[in-house]
């Protein structure tokens, strides 16, 4: 099992959320985060003064795909959350050991 | 002149100016998306500026074309440059030039609310400029400054069922159909942000509204030299316009809810806050017209009829994206054409001699000439502006342009219009939700007092 971590510009997320569903992924966690890249932020002016801002809002979608799956799932989230401009984000897998699904008891490919 | 009518005229006045700062930005501000509020209240306050400084400019010669209201020249389009800079008007009609200042100011920002969350702010001054000049002066015009569709069809519109309320619902369903839907409409459920603004708008809106309605007393130029007729006038027709203003918003009010309440199950708060104002729509041209019965219909019948008419937006995926023709356009439709029905030759206007002659309600013992006059209003109105908005938008829309970009519109106007955003809730502009203040803590390089 593989843990599929992407961040992405937050108005690609319904995109790549529609993308992943007509795939068949039955589920995600999503959070609004921040941080930053190579382009280091950006500068902002307001008011006259500039302020060099260091974090750019992203958002990061958290998937437990089988093994088979995540090079397919993978392959979506970067069609469909690339602009081509810079900040478009990263993904990575990770290897799972183990998961439970908390009603039944159900483990590891039963349970995603 | 009576001074207690000329210290009335002064707060009427002020009141509707409240009615579209901050009353009419903090209903449509709290219907918007959190990341486009201040451009949706920004369009609001922008109309103040530029639709009043066109107003004294150009406006009043074009409407009214006269000194003082009423004197109008029987033609279809007043002379914008004869009283430019308001030459030859008296300083003692200043408050009535800035009293229907504040109509036009409000009729433009109004249509905001029909295309709001994508439009650039520079666009939205240019077509408001072009807008007023070519359909709401025009339209002002003909229905109260005695241009030439008043001498052909005499229409009773007391305060603006055609002039404000069917001339922005028309304009702003002609620009949600040139500039386009939001990005994600009918996809994304876009649900009202904060629904308290809207609370709180539609309540000034409803105070404000006293003004716009209870100031709007027309009197006779024989009624002006004689001082009983003048007190008699004003004390019946104020009361009773003040009354059918309030009992009609009220029967809106709970028509909208029963209405909603029937067709999806709960009455909801943007329900109250949308009937409110389409009672005070629908009411606006009929309060000197009907008796109290009538104040109850007209109210009832718009509160039920808009309630399912901005439903219909998703059947004609037509992205009014605040209900502006639904309830502006359906609103003033119904009261307009309600006078038809329910309008009474004992209400004030009747009593004053400004029904067409011989004519009534239909339920008053009338026939069709008042509902037939009432019907070429609607008509005239909706066909003169339908027709020019198109231009100018079409216009707009292959010059400069109306929308901002796409990845702008996603990622919210505000910021990307106005460098702000409405929630600053991280101390950073951005707006990130939850993430605490040690993340966003920022450095400036220069004039960070600022």
């Amino acid at each position: 099992m593989k843990l599929i971590t992407a961040v992405i510009k937050p108005h690609k997320w319904e995109d790549v959320r529609e993308a992943l569903e007509t795939f068949g992924v039955t589920g995600m966690t999503v959070s609004e985060v921040s941080g930053y890249g190579r382009q280091k932020g950006h500068t902002e002016v307001y008011r006259g003064a500039e302020y060099d801002i260091a974090l750019v809002p992203k958002v990061r979608i958290e998937i437990v795909t089988e093994d088979d799956d995540a090079e397919d799932v993978v392959g979506i989230i970067v069609k469909t959350a690339q602009t081509g401009r810079i900040g478009d984000g990263k993904v990575w897998v990770s290897g799972i050991e183990t998961v439970v699904r908390v009603r039944t008891g159900d483990r590891d490919e039963a349970a995603i | 002149m009576d001074t207690g009518y000329m210290a009335w005229m002064i707060v009427a006045t002020a009141f509707v100016l409240m009615m579209t700062t901050p009353a009419l930005a903090l209903f449509y501000g709290g219907m918007t998306r959190s990341k486009s509020v201040l451009n949706m209240m920004m369009m609001s306050y922008v109309s103040m500026a530029v639709v009043g400084i066109v107003f004294v400019l150009w406006g009043w010669s074009e409407g009214w074309g006269g000194d003082g209201v009423g004197n109008g020249n029987g033609k279809l389009i007043a002379n914008p440059f004869t009283m430019w800079g308001l030459d030859g008007v008296s300083q003692i009609n200043f408050i009535f030039v800035l009293f229907q200042l504040t109509f036009a100011v409000i009729t433009a920002a109004l249509i905001s609310g029909a295309i709001a969350d994508r439009v650039k702010l520079s666009s939205w001054i240019v077509f408001i400029t072009l807008w007023v000049t070519l359909c709401y002066f025009p339209i002002a015009h003909n229905v109260w400054g005695g241009g030439w569709f008043y001498s052909k069809f005499p229409n009773l519109d007391y305060a603006g069922g055609t002039v404000v309320h069917i001339n922005a619902g028309i304009a702003g369903g002609i620009l949600a159909l040139v500039i386009g839907k939001r990005i994600g409409f009918m996809k994304e459920p876009m649900k009202p942000h904060n629904l308290t603004l809207t609370m709180i708008g539609a309540g000034l809106l409803w105070t404000g509204w006293y003004g716009f309605n209870v100031g709007s007393m027309v009197f006779t130029d024989d009624t002006i030299k004689n001082w009983g007729d003048f007190q008699t006038q004003m004390a019946g027709e104020m009361g009773t316009t003040f009354m059918n203003t309030t009992i009609a918003t009220m029967a809106a009010m709970l028509g909208w809810l029963l209405m909603e309440r029937i067709l999806h199950g709960k009455a909801t708060s943007l329900g109250a806050a949308s009937g409110v104002v389409a009672g005070l729509v629908a009411i606006t041209p009929a309060c000197g017209a009907v008796d109290l019965n009538g104040a109850i219909i007209v109210g009832a019948l718009a509160g039920i009829l808009c309630a399912m008419a901005v439903n219909l937006k998703y059947k004609l995926k037509l992205d009014d994206s605040l209900d502006v023709v639904g309830v502006h356009l359906v609103g003033g439709i119904v009261g307009c054409l309600l006078i038809g029905l329910v309008g009474t030759d004992t209400s004030p206007q009747g009593v004053d001699g400004f029904f067409p002659a011989g004519t009534n309600g239909l339920f008053y013992g009338g026939n069709a000439t008042l509902l037939g006059h009432q019907a070429m209003g609607v008509l005239f109105t909706v066909v003169w502006t339908g027709v020019l908005t198109t231009l100018v938008a079409l216009a707009i829309k292959y010059t400069i342009g109306w929308r901002v970009t796409a990845d702008e519109e996603l990622e919210g106007i505000d910021f990307a219009e106005h460098g702000e955003t409405a929630y600053d809730l991280d101390g950073r502009s951005g707006g990130v939700v939850g993430s605490t203040s040690v993340l966003h803590s920022h450095k400036a390089t220069e004039g960070a007092s600022a």
